[in-house]
C-alpha cells in the first residue's frame, strides 16, 4: 500500500506541474479584453470578439468543413457573427434525426437565442425544439414547413439561386456560341449536360434556370440531365459527367456537392459551370463560372431583427439584390463579352424587367403554360395547392408562397437520362 | 549469467485476487484522473486551450443547467436499462452483444404501431399496444439466437451481432416505406400534430418530461436486482453460467433457462426501444440507439453485473460523453474531437480493469545487476 501511495502522490504532482505550466501558456481565453468585451478564441485560432450581447447564435451543420455545402454556411455564419460582434457556437456532423433535436437543445441550454440548422432533413427536429423553447428564434435553410406550422419562433430561409444559375447559364450559352462561331460544333450540336442529385424541386428549378439562361443567348441549345441519388458522391458525379460527355455534351454543369463533375471535365477538356464556389484552382483550363448562396445577409438580417426586437420573416428569400445570390469571378476560358452580358441580365432581373421563368421562353409538352398549381404546402396529398403562374411568369419562391423552390416542371429541350432518384 | 535466463522475459503477467475493494476503487479513480490529464494534454496540444477551461466545460456539459441535468439523468437511465437487459444473459455466460438490435427492433415495432394504428385506437390503448409490440419484438430478437444456441449450440456472439445488422437494415427499409415528406428519406417526428402515442409527461414542471423514463429505470433496476439475487430463476442463471454440466446434473433444463433468460434480456431492450420512441424522440432512425447497445456491455462488465453499481457506471459514461461533447462545442472544435476524448477516457477505464485483475511481476533475475 505504501508503494501505492507513492504512485498516487507522483501522479498528483505530475498533474499539478502540468496544470501550472498550462496556466502560463494560456493568456486570453475567455478573458475580458481592453474594451470590456469578451474575446473567445476557438480551437482553430479564430477570435470571436463579442460586442453585441443581445444575440448568441448557434449553427447546426449536417457535415463539417470538408463538405462544400456546409463550409458555405460556416463561412457565412462566421462572417456575419464577426461583423455583428455576436458570440457563436457551431455543431458539426449532426445527422438528420433525433441528434438534430438534441443539438438544438444543447445550443439552447448553452444560452443561444438564435439557432440555425442547415440541412433539409433537420426541419422536423428543429420544429420540435422550437415548440419547447418558445423564447428562442429557430431558423432553417431549405425547409418547407414554416408557413404551415404557424410557430412564431420558427422560420425558413432560402435564396433565389435560380437567378444565379440563370446568369451562369448565360456564361455557358456565350461559350456555346463561341464554339459554334469557331466551327468546333454546329448549332444543333450545342448540347449541355447536367449532373443532378435528386429529381427534387430544388434541383429541377436549378437546372431549368441554368438551361433558360443558356437558351436566352444560344437558342438552339439542348440539355441532358442525369441523377446520382446523393448530395455528395464523388465517384457517381464523375461517372455521370463522363457519361454526358460521351453522349456528346460539350459543356457540363452540376448540382451536387463534390468535385466529381469538375474533375471529369478538366480531364476531358470540357467547359464546366460549377456550384457552391469557384473550382478555378483545381480546374484552371475548363472552369467558366460558379454560383452560390451567400448566407451572410440572412444571418445579419436575423441578428438585427433580434437586437431590435423585430420579428423574423416566416419565409425569407435572398436575392441578387440582397447579396445572397452571388457569382464567382469568371474563369480564364469564358467567351468574350460574358461579364457584360451578366451585368446586363442582372440589372434586368433586379429591376423586375426580366423573369427567369418567363412563360414565353419555355414550353411544356409543346405548349405554353398559362396556369400551374404548385405543391407548396407539405402535406400527405402531394398535390398542387397554390397557383404559381402570375403576370406571365412562374413565381418561383414568390412572396406569400414559400422560400424553398417548388418549380418541378419538365420543360421542352431538356431530356432526363434517368429519373430513378 | 546462465544461458537459460536469456530467453526469460523481463516481466510476466499474473492473475491477482488479493486486491482490496478500497485499492480497487483507488485504481479506478486514478485511471479516470489520468484519462482527464491525457485529454487535457491532447486538447492543449491541438488547440492551446487552458485545461481547466476544458474540465469546467466537461462538468457544464452534463450539469450546466437544470434541464441538462435532467437530460443527463434521462440518458443515464436509458444506458442503465440496456445494461440491465444484458446482465442476466452475461451472468449465464451467454454473450449477448445484440442489445443494439434488440432495442432498435423494439423501437421499430413501437413506431409501426404509432404510425399505423393511431387513427383507429384511443390513445391509452394505442400506447398499450405499442408497449406490448415493443416487448414482443425485442423478446423475439433475443430468443432467436437463444433457440439456435439451445438446439444446435451456435455461437451466440456472432449470432446476436448479426441480428444487430438485420435490425438496422429493417429500420432503414421501413424509413423509406414510411418516409415523409416523399423523397425526404426520413420519417420525421411521428404524429407531430396530434401527439398520439406520445408518452405523457408527469407534471407540468420541466422535469416532468424526463421523469417517466427515470422511474421506469429505477423500477427495472430494483426488479433486476431482486431477480438475479433473490429468485429461483436468478439462481438457475448463475448455475448455468458456472457450469452447464452441473446445472444438468442438478436437474436444471439448460435450454429452457437460456431461452427464458434471453427473452427477458430482449424484452427489456424492447422496452428501452419503446421509451426511446414513445417517450423521448418520437422518431425512428437507424442511429436511434447510437451504439449504446455496445456501451451497455461495458457498463454491465464494469459493474461486475451488479445492478446497483451499474447506476454509477452508466452515470460516469454519460457524464464523460456529455462533457466531451461540450468541450468540442464550447472550444469551437469539430464534433469528431469529442469522440477522440470519449475514446481516450473509455480506454483508460477499461485499461485499469487489467491492473485490478492482473499484476505485472518483474523477473528480477533477468534484470541487470538484479534488485538487491
Amino acid at each position: 500500500m505504501k508503494k501505492f501511495s507513492k504512485l498516487v502522490a507522483l501522479a498528483l504532482a505530475g498533474v499539478m506541474a502540468f496544470a501550472l505550466c498550462a496556466c502560463g501558456a494560456d493568456t486570453n481565453d475567455g478573458s475580458a479584453n481592453n474594451n470590456g468585451n469578451t474575446a473567445v478564441v476557438d480551437g482553430n485560432g479564430n477570435t470571436n470578439v463579442v460586442t453585441n450581447a443581445a444575440v448568441k447564435a448557434g449553427l447546426i451543420c449536417l457535415h463539417d468543413e470538408n463538405s462544400t455545402y456546409d463550409l458555405n454556411f460556416i463561412n457565412g455564419f462566421k462572417a456575419a457573427c464577426d461583423a455583428a460582434g455576436v458570440e457563436y457556437l457551431i455543431k458539426t456532423g449532426i445527422p438528420e434525426g433525433q441528434e438534430a433535436y438534441d443539438a438544438a437543445c444543447e445550443l439552447a441550454e448553452a444560452g443561444c437565442n438564435f439557432i440555425f440548422a442547415d440541412s433539409f432533413g433537420h426541419e422536423d427536429y428543429i420544429i420540435k425544439a422550437a415548440k419547447e423553447y418558445p423564447e428562442i428564434e429557430f431558423a432553417h435553410a431549405t425547409g418547407t414547413q414554416a408557413h404551415t406550422e404557424g410557430l412564431a419562433n420558427f422560420h425558413n430561409a432560402f435564396a433565389n439561386i435560380f437567378q444565379g444559375r440563370y446568369l451562369a447559364g448565360i456564361v455557358a450559352g456565350m461559350k456555346l456560341n463561341e464554339m459554334i462561331d469557331n466551327g468546333d460544333i454546329t448549332a444543333e450540336e450545342a448540347k449541355m449536360g447536367y449532373v443532378g442529385a435528386f429529381t427534387y424541386a430544388e434541383v429541377i428549378s436549378g437546372y431549368t434556370s441554368f438551361y433558360l439562361g443558356a437558351k436566352s443567348v444560344c437558342p438552339s441549345v439542348t440539355m441532358e440531365v442525369t441523377f446520382t441519388g446523393s448530395w455528395y458522391d464523388e465517384t457517381a458525379e464523375k461517372t455521370g459527367a463522363q457519361t454526358l460527355i460521351d453522349n456528346g455534351c460539350v459543356l457540363i454543369s452540376q448540382h451536387a456537392d463534390s468535385m466529381g463533375a469538375p474533375t471529369a471535365c478538366e480531364q476531358a477538356g470540357v467547359p464546366n459551370v460549377s456550384y457552391n464556389g469557384s473550382t478555378a484552382a483545381a480546374c484552371p483550363e475548363t472552369f467558366l463560372v460558379s454560383s452560390r448562396i451567400d448566407w451572410t445577409p440572412y444571418f445579419t438580417y436575423c441578428f438585427n431583427a433580434i437586437t431590435n426586437g423585430e420579428a423574423i420573416a416566416v419565409d425569407w428569400n435572398g436575392t441578387l439584390e440582397t447579396g445572397s445570390v452571388v457569382l464567382t469571378d469568371l474563369g480564364a476560358s469564358v467567351a468574350a463579352g460574358s461579364a457584360e452580358a451578366i451585368a446586363e441580365a442582372q440589372a434586368k432581373i433586379t429591376s423586375g424587367e426580366l423573369h427567369v421563368f418567363d412563360i414565353t421562353t419555355f414550353t411544356v409538352n409543346g405548349e405554353t403554360l398559362t396556369t400551374y398549381m404548385a405543391d407548396v404546402d407539405t402535406d400527405p396529398e402531394y398535390a398542387g395547392d397554390h397557383e404559381a403562374i402570375v403576370d406571365g411568369y412562374f413565381n418561383e419562391s414568390g412572396d406569400g408562397l414559400r422560400s424553398a423552390p417548388f418549380f418541378n416542371l419538365q420543360i421542352d429541350g431538356i431530356s432526363l437520362l434517368d429519373a430513378a432518384y | 549469467m546462465a544461458k537459460t535466463n536469456k530467453s526469460e522475459p523481463l516481466f510476466h503477467i499474473a492473475k491477482r485476487s488479493d486486491m482490496t475493494l478500497k485499492k480497487a476503487i483507488l485504481v479506478r479513480v486514478i485511471a479516470i484522473f489520468a484519462a482527464l490529464v491525457v485529454c487535457a494534454i491532447i486538447t492543449m496540444i491541438t488547440t492551446g486551450l487552458n485545461p481547466f477551461t476544458v474540465y469546467g466545460s466537461m462538468a457544464k456539459g452534463a450539469f450546466g443547467t437544470a434541464r441538462k441535468s435532467w437530460i443527463t439523468v434521462q440518458d443515464t437511465s436509458i444506458l442503465l436499462l440496456i445494461a440491465l437487459a444484458l446482465t442476466p444473459a452475461f451472468k449465464m455466460k451467454f454473450w449477448n452483444i445484440g442489445g443494439e438490435g434488440q432495442v432498435l427492433i423494439g423501437a421499430l415495432a413501437t413506431s409501426a404501431v404509432m404510425l399505423k394504428l393511431s387513427p383507429y385506437l384511443p390513445n391509452p390503448a394505442l400506447i398499450a399496444v405499442m408497449f406490448v409490440a415493443a416487448i414482443l419484438a425485442g423478446g423475439i430478437w433475443g430468443v432467436l439466437p437463444a433457440l439456435f444456441k439451445a438446439k444446435w449450440n451456435t455461437n451466440e456472439t456472432l449470432f446476436t451481432l448479426m441480428m444487430n445488422y438485420i435490425a438496422t437494415q429493417l429500420v432503414a427499409f421501413y424509413i423509406i416505406v414510411w418516409e415523409y415528406p416523399k423523397g425526404a428519406g426520413k420519417v420525421g417526428i411521428i404524429n407531430a400534430k396530434t401527439e398520439l402515442g406520445w408518452l405523457p409527461r408527469l407534471g407540468s414542471s420541466m422535469g416532468g418530461k424526463y421523469l417517466l423514463t427515470i422511474i421506469i429505470a429505477v423500477i427495472t433496476t430494483i426488479a433486476m436486482f431482486a431477480y438475479l439475487y433473490y429468485s429461483k430463476h436468478g439462481y438457475e442463471i448463475c448455475v448455468v453460467g458456472e457450469s452447464e454440466n452441473t446445472a444438468r446434473y442438478v436437474g436444471i433444463n439448460v435450454g429452457k433457462v437460456i431461452i427464458r433468460t434471453m427473452f427477458i434480456s430482449g424484452a427489456i431492450c424492447g422496452l428501452t426501444g419503446f421509451i426511446l420512441v414513445a417517450g423521448i424522440h418520437q422518431t425512428i432512425t437507424t442511429s436511434l440507439v447510437g451504439g449504446q447497445g455496445f456501451t451497455a456491455v461495458m457498463v454491465s462488465w464494469l459493474a461486475k453485473f451488479n445492478p446497483i453499481i451499474m447506476i454509477f457506471a452508466s452515470l460516469l459514461i454519460v457524464f464523460l460523453k456529455k462533457g466531451a461533447g461540450e468541450v468540442a462545442t464550447s472550444c469551437g472544435l469539430n464534433e469528431s474531437f469529442s469522440e477522440i476524448l470519449t475514446g481516450i477516457i473509455i480506454f483508460f477505464i477499461i485499461g485499469c480493469e487489467f491492473f485490478i485483475r492482473y499484476k505485472i511481476v518483474i523477473n528480477k533475475k533477468t534484470m541487470k545487476g538484479g534488485n538487491k
